[in-house]
C-alpha cells in the first residue's frame, strides 16, 4: 500500500430526478484509519458507501478511492480491493455456506484463505453444509465477514454490519476492521450504534442533510 | 473470463436445482396447460396432431418466460454488487445467466415435448431437426429473459414488467420455431426458418454483451 489516502473525495453530490441525495461531501480516510459514519435514516449513508465502492457514479465531485479517480472507468480496476457488506447478505440462498464462500474464493484473484478456514474463523465451522436460506440473520452476517477474510480488501465498507449481532460476532467486526487497518488499508463503518463503533474507529463523522460534519463528542 | 462464466453457471444451476421450481412448479403447470386444450376441444385426434406442435411452442414461450425470469431474478442486487466487486465482467455475468437459463429451458422443452407427443400424437417425420431448433429457441428465450431482467432491475413491478418486455420480442422466435415445425409436418424446406432463429440469437447475443456494462452502470 502507498501512503496516499485510501479515500479522498471532495464536493461529491448525487442528484436524482426528484431528490438531492448527497451535496458537497468531502471525505478523507487515511491509510491505516477506520472512520465511523453516522447519520439519520435516509441521510444518504448507504449511497455514499456505494459511491466509495465505485458501484454508483456521483453526479458531481472528484477524488480518488484507492488511488483511482471516482466516477471514471479507471475506478473499476480497484474494485477487487474493495469489500462491501450491505444491509442484505450477498449469498445465494440455496447454496450452502461452504459453496457460497467457495464461489467467492474461485472468483477472487488472490484468495487469502480457503472457504472452510474462513468459516471456521468466524465461528461457523460446523455450519458450512447449511444452506444460506436456512441460516439466521446473524449467521448470514458472519458468513459475510468470512467473505472479507477470503478477499482481504484494502478498503472495507460496512453498512450497519452490527445489526442483530451477538457480542462475539461484534468482536469479529472489530477484528476485521483491525486487520484492514493494520495492513495499511482503510475502513468506513456505517452504524447507528455509536458506542459500539467508537471502540473500533479512530474518528467519526455525521452525514446530515447530505453533508459531512464532525461527529459530536 | 471463461473461468468466471463456468463458475457462475455451476453456482446458478446448483441454486436452481435446489430451489426445484422448474421441476416441481413450472413443468407441471406447462403439462396442465397442454392437458386442458384437448379437454376443451374434444377428442379430434387429427386436429390435435395438427395443432400440437404450435401449442407446444406457445407453452414453451409463455412458461419459458417464467423460467428465464426466475433464473435471472435469482441474482439480486447484493449478489450483483458482490460479483462486480470481485471483478466479474458484466458480459461474463450475462453469458453465465444466459447459458444457465438455456440449459434449464432445454430441460423444460424436453419434458413438455414428451408430454406433447403423448397427448397430441404429432407427426414426427423429420423431427431430428429439433436437435437444432430446441437449443436455438432455448438460447433466444434465455437471452431475452436475461436482458429483460437487466433492464427492469431495481424497478418497481419488475416481475410484471419483465414478461411484458419478453413476450413481444420473443415473437420472431415463436414464429420461426412454429414455421419450422410446420414445414417439417408438410415436408417443406425449413432452413430459412432455422436461419431466422439463428440470426435472432446472434442479434440478441450482441445486444446482451454490448449492453451488459451500460445496463450495470445505469
Amino acid at each position: 500500500m502507498s501512503d496516499a489516502p485510501v479515500v479522498d473525495v471532495t464536493g461529491v453530490a448525487l442528484r436524482r430526478p426528484n431528490a438531492l441525495i448527497l451535496r458537497d461531501v468531502d471525505l478523507r480516510v487515511e491509510c491505516g484509519e477506520a472512520l465511523g459514519l453516522f447519520g439519520a435514516n435516509g441521510s444518504g449513508k448507504t449511497t455514499l458507501l456505494r459511491i466509495l465502492a465505485t458501484l454508483v457514479r456521483p453526479t458531481e465531485g472528484a477524488g480518488t478511492v484507492l488511488g483511482a479517480p471516482i466516477g471514471t472507468p479507471h475506478a473499476e480496476s480497484v474494485r477487487p480491493r474493495i469489500g462491501l457488506i450491505g444491509h442484505e447478505a450477498a449469498l445465494y440462498p440455496n447454496l450452502t455456506l461452504d459453496e457460497n464462500l467457495a464461489l467467492v474464493s474461485s472468483l477472487c484473484i488472490r484468495p487469502a484463505m480457503t472457504a472452510s478456514a474462513a468459516l471456521a474463523a468466524v465461528g461457523l465451522g460446523g455450519a458450512g453444509r447449511r444452506r444460506a436460506a436456512h441460516c439466521s440473520n446473524g449467521m448470514r452476517r458472519r458468513a459475510e465477514f468470512a467473505r472479507m477474510l477470503v478477499t482481504q480488501p484494502d478498503l472495507l465498507l460496512l453498512d450497519e454490519a452490527h445489526v442483530g449481532l451477538d457480542p462475539e460476532a461484534s468482536g469479529i467486526v472489530q477484528h476485521l476492521v483491525g486487520e484492514v487497518v493494520a495492513r495499511g488499508g482503510g475502513a468506513v463503518v456505517v452504524s447507528h450504534e455509536r458506542e459500539r463503533v467508537a471502540r473500533i474507529v479512530a474518528r467519526s463523522v455525521v452525514l446530515s442533510d447530505g453533508r459531512i460534519e464532525p461527529a459530536p463528542r | 473470463m471463461i473461468h468466471h462464466v463456468l463458475v457462475l453457471i455451476r453456482s446458478q444451476l446448483r441454486n436452481e436445482a435446489r430451489a426445484g421450481e422448474v421441476a416441481t412448479i413450472i413443468i407441471p403447470f406447462g403439462a396442465v396447460a397442454l392437458l386442458v386444450i384437448p379437454l376443451a376441444i374434444g377428442i379430434d385426434t387429427d386436429l390435435l396432431a395438427r395443432i400440437g406442435p404450435g401449442l407446444f411452442w406457445v407453452v414453451v414461450l409463455l412458461f419459458g418466460v417464467i423460467v428465464t425470469h426466475r433464473q435471472s431474478a435469482s441474482v439480486d442486487r447484493p449478489q450483483r454488487d458482490m460479483l462486480t466487486l470481485l471483478g466479474v465482467d458484466p458480459a461474463a455475468r450475462f453469458a453465465a445467466t444466459t447459458i444457465a437459463s438455456t440449459l434449464l429451458l432445454l430441460v423444460f422443452e424436453l419434458a413438455v415435448g414428451a408430454i406433447t407427443i403423448v397427448l397430441y400424437d404429432p407427426d414426427l417425420t423429420g423431427w431430428g431437426w429439433l436437435a437444432v431448433i430446441l437449443p436455438l429457441v432455448a438460447a433466444g428465450l434465455a437471452m431475452i429473459g436475461t436482458l429483460a431482467a437487466s433492464l427492469t432491475s431495481g424497478l418497481g413491478g419488475r416481475s410484471a414488467l419483465a414478461p411484458l418486455l419478453v413476450a413481444p420480442i420473443a415473437i420472431p422466435i415463436l414464429l420461426g420455431a412454429a414455421q419450422a415445425t410446420e414445414g417439417l409436418r408438410v415436408g417443406a424446406g425449413i432452413l430459412r426458418w432455422v436461419l431466422v432463429l439463428a440470426v435472432v440469437d446472434v442479434l440478441l447475443m450482441l445486444a446482451g454483451v454490448l449492453t451488459a456494462r451500460p445496463l450495470e452502470e445505469s
